[in-house]
């Protein structure tokens, strides 16, 4: 069993789907922060069975609404002198970029294999967003 | 100010500058001659990487008679495309020699790409299944040449309403305007998609659905025509079984208005019977003109040139 000491300060992102950690890790751009950064995965949870983890010892606010695309159900916790004093819940950003992928086989997105597409939010309860260029929904 | 805008998909514009547009064009209409030199020196360029008459023909003829110049191609087999080009590439460079770039793709999204990638205006004639602009432009200024209002129209849209992109556009586009109704007149198998129903239901547009054209006809202003198209279907059978669903005959224009105008996108196959073409609420081929004319405005208008 590894151990992680409590963080004094900082973002817990809790309850996250087992093997989903790395990628929000990444989409978070947390290998770029210099504070310490914990990503554990697969931890033992009452919950979910299995779940992956981040803590980020950081005072900094970063923008967690790309993480509802990945998993809208994790937890955000604030912490600060080692006590939770603030939760965020997540809601879909209204524009994504680079991270979803048309999936209309006419759109010109595919056929010029482009990164960086940018779809916007259509239906905030299906999470349906539009492809910027064929305007196709895709749900996620 | 539309200078140096692009136009790829038919809202682009306010209903403000689409009337800039159709202003400029009654303009050209009343006084072609007038506007003969007003694009000289500029260039356009026709990038047509799918076959098209009439929308090709009509972007060359509308720069030619502002006396400007066009170059371009409409087999892409004899474009860089053919080398392996980006699209992105292809218009980077085509750029550097135009002034205005009108392109045609099968891949739906392509002139968006293009418009991203380029400094010069460019304008969507036609992106797969997906938009084609120039052509609701036209259908525009066709319905305001005769009826002298975008406004307080019964308007009956017949055939594929499915697949019919420039049908969507229409829709769409005219719905913006006040007092609208609409009669959407096809087989079940192409009613109009939900996309454009439901827009129009939370926009409080009136709507039926049917698909008898006859009992629709007495209370139309315009019948809009429109071909099934072979090239949708996967099922050579279904097609058959679709393609003759409705035609307009001198019998069931009996039952429309005196005023009533019949258009159509072209081209046509079998929908209006040729006895059709000799009455005179049939506009679908003074339709093709003055879409020349609105093309010829809205070149002037994205090149600043009035």
């Amino acid at each position: 069993m590894i151990n992680v000491s409590k963080l004094r300060e900082g973002i817990v992102i809790d309850h996250i789907r087992a093997g989903q950690g790395y990628k929000m890790f990444q989409q978070l751009g947390l290998d770029k922060l210099d504070c310490v950064v914990v990503l554990m995965r697969n931890v033992d949870s009452k919950r979910l069975g299995k779940k992956d983890l981040i803590k980020i010892e950081t005072n900094l606010d970063l923008d967690f609404n790309v993480l509802g695309l990945i998993d809208p159900n994790v937890t955000i916790s604030y912490v600060k002198d080692g006590m939770q004093v603030g939760k965020k819940k997540l809601s879909p950003p209204d524009k994504v970029v680079g991270i979803l992928k048309c999936k209309n086989p006419l759109c010109i997105s595919n056929q010029e294999h482009l990164d960086n597409v940018t779809f916007r939010l259509i239906d905030p309860e299906g999470l349906s967003y539009a492809c910027e260029y064929c305007d196709k929904q895709t749900q996620l | 100010m539309l200078k140096d805008r692009h136009l790829i998909a038919p809202t682009d514009f306010t209903l403000e500058e689409i009337d800039e547009v159709l202003c400029l064009a009654d303009k050209i209409i009343a006084d072609p001659q007038s506007f003969s030199n007003a694009c000289r020196g500029k260039v356009l360029a026709s990038l047509f990487y799918e076959p098209s008459t009439r929308t090709k023909f009509s972007f060359d003829s509308a720069m030619m008679r502002l006396g400007g110049s066009t170059l371009g191609f409409s087999d892409p087999n004899t474009s860089s495309v053919a080398k392996g080009e980006t699209v992105a590439d292809s218009a980077r460079t085509v750029a550097q020699y135009s002034d205005l770039i009108v392109v045609r793709h099968p891949k739906e999204g392509t002139a968006k790409l293009m418009s991203q990638n380029v400094n010069c205006p460019v304008i969507n004639a036609g992106d797969g299944g997906h938009h084609h602009p120039t052509q609701t432009l036209t259908d525009l200024l066709t319905i305001r040449h005769y009826k002298h209002r975008l406004s307080d129209l019964t308007v009956g849209v017949c055939g594929d309403l499915k697949f019919g992109r420039t049908i969507h556009s229409l829709v769409t586009c005219l719905s913006r305007y006040k007092n609208l109704n609409f009669r959407f007149i096809s087989p079940v198998e192409l009613s109009m998609p939900s996309y454009v129903t439901s827009e129009l239901k939370a926009r409080g547009v009136e709507f039926e659905q049917t698909s008898n054209l006859e009992a629709a006809m007495p209370k139309l202003d315009i019948l809009y025509m429109s071909r099934v198209q072979r090239e949708r279907f996967i099922s050579e059978e279904e097609y058959m079984r679709l393609k003759d669903f409705f035609v307009l005959t001198a019998e069931k224009m009996k039952l429309a208005k005196n005023d009533m105008i019949v258009m159509h996108p072209l081209p046509r196959v079998n929908e209006i019977a040729t006895e059709v073409d000799n009455d005179p609420r049939a506009v679908y081929f003074e339709q093709v003109r003055l879409g020349m004319y609105a093309r010829m405005a809205l070149i002037m208008k994205l090149l600043g040139v009035e």
